[in-house]
Formats: C-alpha cells, structure tokens, sequence
C-alpha cells in the first residue's frame, strides 16, 4: 500500500533517544512525566500528542532541556546530553513555540539571524542565510527591515520558523506551532511545511493535542495519556487502522476510516486502465476502443498529453464534428498527490463518478473511479482482521 | 483595506494612505501609528518657545525696576550662572548614581534566584521617598555630621531610589515570556538575554522611571541650600531672607523653567531611546 508513509521497518538510525526520562515539579508530588522512553528516528516528524495536561509540552521542553529532567537520560545522536550545557545543546536544535517569540525590538533580518550571530557567522554568510531562508518561507526579502509588529499573524508564524532553521539544525522542537492562527492559514501553513520538510528532511518533534493535525504532519505519532505515559507509538496509518486501545480510540474520534483516507496520495493506488486516445485521433479509431475496451468513454488527451476532453459513443458517431469539440470537458482532474479523501470528494461532486490522476506538470497519469478506491480501502485494513473497524470495539 | 494587513507599507505612506482615504471603515486608520511628522514637530517646538517667552518676560522685567544693592548682590550674571550650574551638577551627578544603582538593583532583584528577598529590598528602597525631602536632606547631613554637595546628592540618591528601581523591575517583568523563552531555547544565555532582550525591551518603562527621577532631583535640589550645598535654592531663600520679591521671583520662575526644561529633553531622550519596533 501506502510505501512513502509506512516508515516503521524502513526507518534511518536513530536521532533522538530518551531513557526513563521523569519530571517532578517543585512542590509537586505527582510527577508530570514518569518513565518515558522513546526513540524517534532521523528525518521523520514524530507528533505527541494528548489532552490538556498530558505532559506532552513538558516532554518536549526536556529535550533541550528548557526544562530540566528531574531522572533519565536523553541522547542525541548518540551523544548523552543530558549534563552538556544547555544553550550550546540548544543551538543545534530549531524550537519553536506556539506563541513564536519573535524578538518585537529586532527587525526579522536580526530575528532570523540569532543563532548564526551566536555560532560566529561572518556577516556575508549571515546575510545570504537570511535571503535564502525568506524565500524557502515564501516572505518576500523587502520585509527583511521591517518589525515582527508589521506583519499578520501567518507571516510570523514563518518567520518563526525560518528563524529557528537558520542554523540548519538538524532537530527541530515545535510547540504547537500552527496552534495560534486562523484554520485558513493552519491549513496553508501546514501544507507548506509538509512541502518543506520533504527537502530539509529534519527530525521534527511536534506537540499538538489535535489529531488531525496529528495524523496529516506525522510520520510516526504518540499517543500520550497522563504523565506523558505512551498509549501508543506507531505511524498514522497503524493509530487508525489498529489502535491499541480503548484511550486511542476515543482520542481518535469518530471518523476513523475517513481520516485513514486523508492518508493515502492517489498516487499510491492502482488506478484503472482506462482508453485514451489523442485528440488527432480518427473516429473510427476511438469508436474501435470503446468496442474493446467496454468502456463508455474514452478520454481525449492533447500533444502534451494533458486531459482534454470525454467523449461517448454518440459522440463519435458522425464524423462530422471534430475530436477537439465533441463530447465535454475532462473536469475533475486531481493531482497524483491529493489524499485519497480529496480525490473520493472529487468523484462524488463529478458527473461520471470517476476522477482523472495527472501528475505535477497535468500530464495524464490514470482514472480513478469507486471501485478502485475500494480496493484500496480493503488493503488498508489490518491483515489479521478483515471486518470492518467498527464491529471490533 | 487587507493591503494594510499583509503588505504594511512603510510609516509614512500609510499616513498619507490614511488621511487621503478617511472614508475607509475597516482598521483604525485615523488613530495611525503615531503622529504625523507635522504633529510632531509641533510638539517638539511648544515648550522651548513657552519657556524662552517666560526667559524673556522676566529678563525684560527685572531689566526694568532699579534694583537695590541687595538685590543686585543676588541678580547678576554671576551669580546666576553659579546658582545654575551647581544646580545642575547635583542633579546630573545625584541622577547618574541613580541609574546605575536602581537599575542594578532592579535587575538584580528581578533574576529568579532573588526572588524570595526582591519584596523586601524594594520596601526598604521606598522607605527613602516615604519621608519628606527636606528630612532625608537634613537627616542625612545631621546623621553624618557633614554638610555640602556630597551630602546633598546622597540624600537626593535615597530620595530618587525608588521610581527608577521600580520601573526597572516593573520593564523587566513585563517582558513576554515567550520572547525570553524563545530566546533560551535558541542557546542564548541568561547575560545574553538579559542586555539583548529583557532591558531593551524595558527601555520605554525604565525611561519613564529615569523621566520621573530627575524631576524629583531637579525640583528637590532646591532643598540643598539648608545644607549649604548650594544651587538654585540659594536665591529663592536669599528672596525669602531679604524680603525682596524680584529675588524670590526670579530664582522661583527660573527654577521652574529649569525644571521643564529638564523635563522636556527628557522627553525627548525617552522618544530617541526607545528600541524601534515596539
């Protein structure tokens, strides 16, 4: 199935490794994280993720020791740092917070430029970082003089995060770092880091207590309950096809075969062998195909093989009219990397119940239609247990 | 009206932006980022020509009465000058040891580590503006059998303690604590943010603090002629002593117009230091 995603047997080394990691605060008996440990791997986004007070924030604050461990060990990179000094440590790790922090009184050049300046940059690279950083964030370089005062809520978001890649980290800590705009903007933000992150491929440790944000940013997800325990620490597609328990499956919410589909790309999934013919085509030529094929329709491509246009039978019939009018528009086009959800949303809003796949450049890649998505669905299901998910509570 | 949200031009073309289109319902447009470049000026110019008109008034007033030998002891170029800059020497020096203690204190007082003793230290800190000037001056000089200048800023030390320690813990705690977090977990280190982010960015709240003291000193220094330390008190008592009102009155209006002098530059400091961006 779904390859890119499913990490667990194929995943780098190790980057990240806490040992019986417990906190207890100051005049507190309970502690707020008891007996953690936990490996998360290089390159991958791993999302705790829990209710209010579950002590996923604290978790995360310990690995750059923002908040010390009262017991345990955490190693990066192989590397105990559970005694190094901290603010070295915490220059080879980006952090971001939900209420980003920018330093109001800085311009975002000298908010960007923070931790190069510390690490002894010379001016010019400084400079250069900055540029570069700005566009990878999509923040046109003129706002490199302003204050963090001056831009909206989205724009310091991004420059929050390009603030905290500056030094190319090779580890990233981000507190609900979408948590504090608008949905619109979440979403946008969301995509674009997705996007990013597939270049940079940093080792990301994201606090949410949101599971969908959990499911669409994670490549690998735990669950926690109270006192950070681990309900469960698998990759999305694992949490809602399989959850451990009765915890995660509240957690998860209803909607989970749903949401399992906002997983898969179109991309992954066999899609139907469908005729195409080219709009020089003869008529003759594309009636032939229909016979064989026996399919009712046969869609048109251009030179550039791009979906043009369907045409049926009735269509085709009369020579008169030409391939490049006949029939009707090709209309619900989804790219390869739409999630299955997008694409089946597609479908039911299209006249034929079917989607055509196109790749980046919209070159024809396939069709989609119901009874190849439910072949899909059928793989996804565990192995072990062929019902459906919710006779099996 | 979104162009002002995403793509914020600079100051003054979104002035002009929004004086040319009042209509524009959206945003407080009108109320804008500060005042116009005009409005400002105008502020600036007001006090100096207020205070130079009252300079002038008086000069031409005492130009025209025929002064008496005493009075023309104490209204003479000499001697006001003499007046005048001792006046100022001990408010610039008393205001000088003001900031650096306070500020030090305050910035002590406001580490974590302090934070158990920091209530105490500023209550005995206010004790000093409790009691009234002129028994922290006399106290003072009586308590080290000492009299003069050194004595006298001492006194106006304690006196003036309190608003700079004050506002320099008020600056440096209202500072986000997600801009210091932020920053922590970037590896700057505690010194690091202390001077690049906790006390630039208490700068306006300490300035004010900074504002309030000098007119404390400024007014108070007047007092120092009790004990003999001189200044523009020196005049206004010698007015007192003699009887001789264009004494009393000269001294007065000039140690007033000293004083909002004072002031207004102070001002003006506070506008030119306050970090950009806030």
């Amino acid at each position: 199935m779904d390859g890119a995603k499913d990490v667990d047997s194929t995943h780098a080394g190790t980057m990240i490794r806490l040992e019986h990691l417990s906190k207890t605060f100051p005049g507190q008996h309970e502690p707020a994280v008891d007996d953690l440990s936990l490996e998360i791997y290089e390159g991958e986004i791993v999302v705790f993720v829990g209710p209010s007070g579950c002590g996923k924030t604290t978790t995360m604050k310990m690995i750059n020791r923002i908040i010390e461990p009262s017991s345990g060990k955490i190693y990066i990179e192989g590397e105990d740092v559970t005694q190094a000094d901290p603010d070295k440590l915490r220059r080879r790790i980006g952090y971001v917070i939900q209420q980003i922090g920018l330093f109001p009184h800085m311009t975002i050049a000298d908010n960007i430029a923070t931790v190069p300046k510390m690490l002894g940059w010379d001016k010019k690279r400084i400079s250069d970082r900055i540029d570069e950083l700005l566009e990878t964030v999509h923040i046109s370089k003129t706002y490199r003089d302003r204050y963090p005062k001056q831009l909206s809520g989205g724009q310091r978001q991004r420059i929050g995060v390009a603030r905290a890649m500056a030094a190319d980290p090779p580890i990233m800590l981000m507190d609900e770092p979408f948590g504090a705009v608008d949905p619109i903007t979440r979403e946008r933000l969301q995509d674009e880091f997705l996007r990013l992150q597939q270049d940079i491929k940093k080792t990301i440790v994201f606090v949410t207590h949101d599971i969908d944000e959990a499911i669409k940013m994670g490549d690998r997800i735990a669950i926690l309950r109270d006192q950070s325990k681990i309900a469960q620490y698998d990759t999305p597609e694992r949490i809602l096809t399989d959850p451990a328990d009765e915890y995660v499956e509240d957690f998860i919410g209803s909607g989970a075969s749903l949401k399992r589909l906002s997983l898969s790309k179109v991309r992954d999934i066999e899609t139907s062998d469908w005729p195409v013919a080219g709009l020089d085509a003869g008529h003759g030529e594309v009636r032939e195909m229909m016979r064989r094929s026996g399919k009712e329709y046969v869609l048109l491509l251009d030179e550039q093989r791009k979906p043009k246009r369907w045409v049926s039978l009735s269509d085709v019939e009369h020579d008169g009219v030409p391939l490049s009018e006949a029939g009707w528009p090709a209309v619900a086009i989804v790219d390869g990397g739409s999630s299955l959800y997008d694409t089946l949303d597609t479908m039911i809003t299209s006249y034929k119940g079917s989607a055509i796949v196109v790749d980046g450049d919209g070159r024809y890649q396939g069709v989609v239609d119901f009874e190849t998505v439910l072949n899909a669905i059928e793989d996804m299901r565990p192995h072990d247990d062929r019902r459906p998910l919710r006779e099996r509570a | 009206m979104r162009s002002t949200e995403e793509d914020r031009p600079s100051t003054i073309s979104e002035d002009l932006y929004s004086s040319s289109a009042p209509e524009v319902s959206s945003g407080p447009p009108v109320e804008g980022k500060g005042p116009g470049t005009a409005r400002t000026l105008a502020r600036y110019l007001v006090m100096p020509v207020i205070l130079a008109a009252v300079c002038a008034g008086l000069y031409l007033w005492v130009g025209s009465l025929n002064l008496d030998s005493i009075e023309q002891r104490s209204l003479n170029r000499e001697v006001i000058t003499e007046k005048l800059t001792r006046h100022l020497e001990i408010t610039a020096v008393a205001t000088v040891i003001v900031v650096v203690l306070a500020v030090a204190t305050g910035v002590l007082l406001t580490r974590p580590a302090m934070r158990k003793v920091a209530p105490y230290i500023a209550a005995v800190a206010s004790t000093g503006q409790g009691i009234p000037a002129i028994g922290v001056l006399v106290l003072s000089a009586i308590l080290l059998d000492q009299f003069g200048f050194k004595i006298a800023v001492a006194a106006l030390v304690i006196y003036a303690f309190l608003p700079v320690l004050r506002n320099t813990m008020v600056g440096i705690r209202q500072v986000d604590s997600a801009v210091i977090e932020s920053g922590r977990g970037m590896g700057m280190t505690k010194t690091a943010v202390l001077f690049r982010i906790e006390l630039p960015l208490a700068i306006p709240i300490m300035l004010a603090g900074i504002r309030t003291a000098l007119i404390i000193v400024v007014g108070t220094a007047t007092l120092a002629t009790f004990i003999n330390a001189g200044g523009m008190g020196d005049i206004i008592n010698t007015g007192i002593k003699t009887s001789r009102e264009p004494i009393l009155i000269t001294g007065s209006l000039l140690t007033a117009v000293l004083a909002l002098g004072v002031d207004y530059i102070a001002g003006i400091a506070e506008d030119v230091l306050k970090p950009r961006g806030l």
